[in-house]
């Protein structure tokens, strides 16, 4: 077992608390209008993934996904139940975060593998292939924000790409750019997934999960509605959004 | 050993963090790096021209007292609001990215603290043309130094902590830093103070490494054993209370993201 997910369920905190200063906040406190509750965004998750299982994480917005993912990162802890992983877990970054507009693309490409967490040696190791992956080449020493924002994705891609994770995650980060780069980093995609013990996927197109994915994870305002198969729960989740949808007509394509 | 362990596995990421804040502070131009020494350098220029020639200052080697307050002041004004910013600045990284939020307060210290050295050369430059002796006292600096820089960065975990959650703190902090400047004898002596009030200065952490640098090399003397362990004491205080904020809401902090 590569990974386990016992009984998860994550507290956030929402409410006014977020921007306001704290003149406010005193002033709030004193009149009583302060407001900040606390809700389940994941409720009682349970599941478990073997070597070569590829997962997919359906639900419609708000419902746990992210957070869910981001309790398997690492960056937050469950508010109850536990997340074992056994192996290196590797979340691929959003195509902007992490990038800074001020810096050269080959310090970006520096820094990006930093927050990846690769080391120095593998960077100057890969320096070259990230760069004629990029199709950047020549371009190294230009501030990043010349670049236009294809360049960009391409650049964020070809930096990721290299990673080696046992545990990868990706939150809709497939396949980048036009053409043939879109059909060059598919390749290499499926080549790190293939590489990988075990993936998870968090997607909003039914018809990649039901083209890549071994199992499937269907969360619904933080509860765990299912978890199992892909085709079966891929069949009722398309059905569940159909009836939200246009009450009355089922089925459809993905 | 598992706090050094984890610094070993993101010293890389340090590292590269480090060279963005100073390359994105300094803009990569000479002038940039320039600039950071001469703006503390005017600044010493007009207060020196206000207090000797419209106040009129008695105190012996005026220019080398109002630099050594000046000194470092600058470098724990400087410090500091550049690490309020570091965790405000870096929500999308940590969002993502598991690592110890601290480091942003870190990397983020790098460049004042370089400015400092820069300003610091200029400073014992001034020193050997006002005619004071290098002696080997100087070397005891290098104890309030390192005092500062820990307690800077202690200062700097607090208000990085403070202003993500409430934001109106780096204008609050702005007034504050204003008020310490003027509690901090950079242009006065103390002693026109009454004795009691005079120790109420040494609760100021600033003024306290300021003498130091006024006693060792003006006065030519090595602080007294108390006054050592209260330039220890600071450092020790706000790095625990850093510390502490940041063990306590490592998870809150996400809630801003």
């Amino acid at each position: 077992m590569i990974l386990s997910v016992q009984d998860v369920s994550i507290t956030y905190m929402i409410g006014d608390f977020r921007e306001i200063g704290l003149k406010e906040f005193v002033m709030r406190k004193l009149t009583g209008t302060y407001k900040s509750e606390r809700f389940l965004a994941v409720n009682d998750v349970s599941f478990s993934l073997d070597k070569g299982d590829m997962l997919g994480i359906v639900g419609v917005n708000g419902a746990g996904k992210s957070t869910l993912l981001k309790v398997i990162s690492g960056v937050l802890a469950p508010s109850s139940g536990t997340v074992i992983a056994n192996g290196k877990v590797v979340a691929l970054l959003e195509l902007a975060s992490g990038f800074d507009g001020d810096l050269t693309i080959r310090e970006n490409i520096y820094l990006r593998g930093a927050l990846l967490g690769y080391t120095r040696n593998f960077v100057d190791e890969k320096y070259d292939e990230i760069l004629s992956f990029s199709e950047l080449e020549g371009l190294e020493d230009r501030p990043f924000r010349n670049l236009s924002t294809g360049m960009m994705s391409r650049l964020a891609f070809s930096i990721a790409c290299f990673v080696q994770p046992d545990i990868l995650i990706l939150d809709e980060v497939l396949a980048v750019g036009d053409g043939a780069f879109q059909e060059k980093s598919e390749k290499r995609m499926r080549g790190i997934i293939n590489s990988g013990a075990v993936t998870i996927l968090v997607s909003h197109s039914l018809g990649q999960i039901r083209e890549l994915c071994t199992k499937v994870l269907w969360l619904d305002h933080g509860r765990q509605v299912a978890f199992g198969e892909t085709e079966p729960l891929c069949d009722a989740y398309q059905q569940f959004l159909d009836e939200r949808e246009k009450p009355g007509t089922a089925g459809g394509t993905c | 050993m598992r706090k050094i362990e984890s610094l070993k596995k993101y010293k890389f990421l340090l590292e590269e963090l480090t060279k963005r804040d100073f390359k994105k502070k300094y803009k990569r131009t000479v002038f940039g790096m320039l600039w950071s020494v001469l703006s503390p350098l005017l600044t010493l220029f007009i207060m020196r021209l206000v207090f000797t020639k419209f106040f009129g200052s008695s105190i012996a080697h005026f220019t080398i007292y109002l630099f050594a307050g000046q000194l470092v002041f600058s470098y724990f004004q400087e410090s500091t609001n550049t690490a309020m910013m570091a965790l405000v600045n870096n929500k999308d990284i940590y969002a993502k990215v598991k690592m110890p939020k601290y480091m942003f307060v870190l990397s983020s210290n790098a460049s004042s603290f370089f400015n400092f050295m820069l300003t610091l050369a200029v400073f014992f430059i001034f020193v050997a043309v006002d005619g004071i002796a290098f002696s080997w006292n100087f070397l005891m600096l290098l104890y309030p130094i390192l005092c500062l820089l820990g307690f800077n960065l202690g200062v700097g975990l607090i208000l990085s902590a403070v202003n993500l959650f409430f934001r109106d703190t780096q204008y609050l902090y702005g007034i504050f830093s204003l008020l310490l400047m003027y509690m901090s004898a950079i242009f006065y002596d103390v002693s026109i103070f009454s004795v009691n009030m005079q120790r109420l200065f040494l609760a100021n952490p600033v003024y306290v490494y300021i003498k130091y640098f006024r006693i060792v090399v003006i006065d030519g003397n090595i602080p007294s054993l108390i006054f050592n362990l209260l330039a220890l004491l600071y450092p020790v205080i706000t790095i625990g209370i850093g510390a502490w904020l940041y063990k306590k809401y490592d998870q809150r902090f996400m809630y801003y993201v």
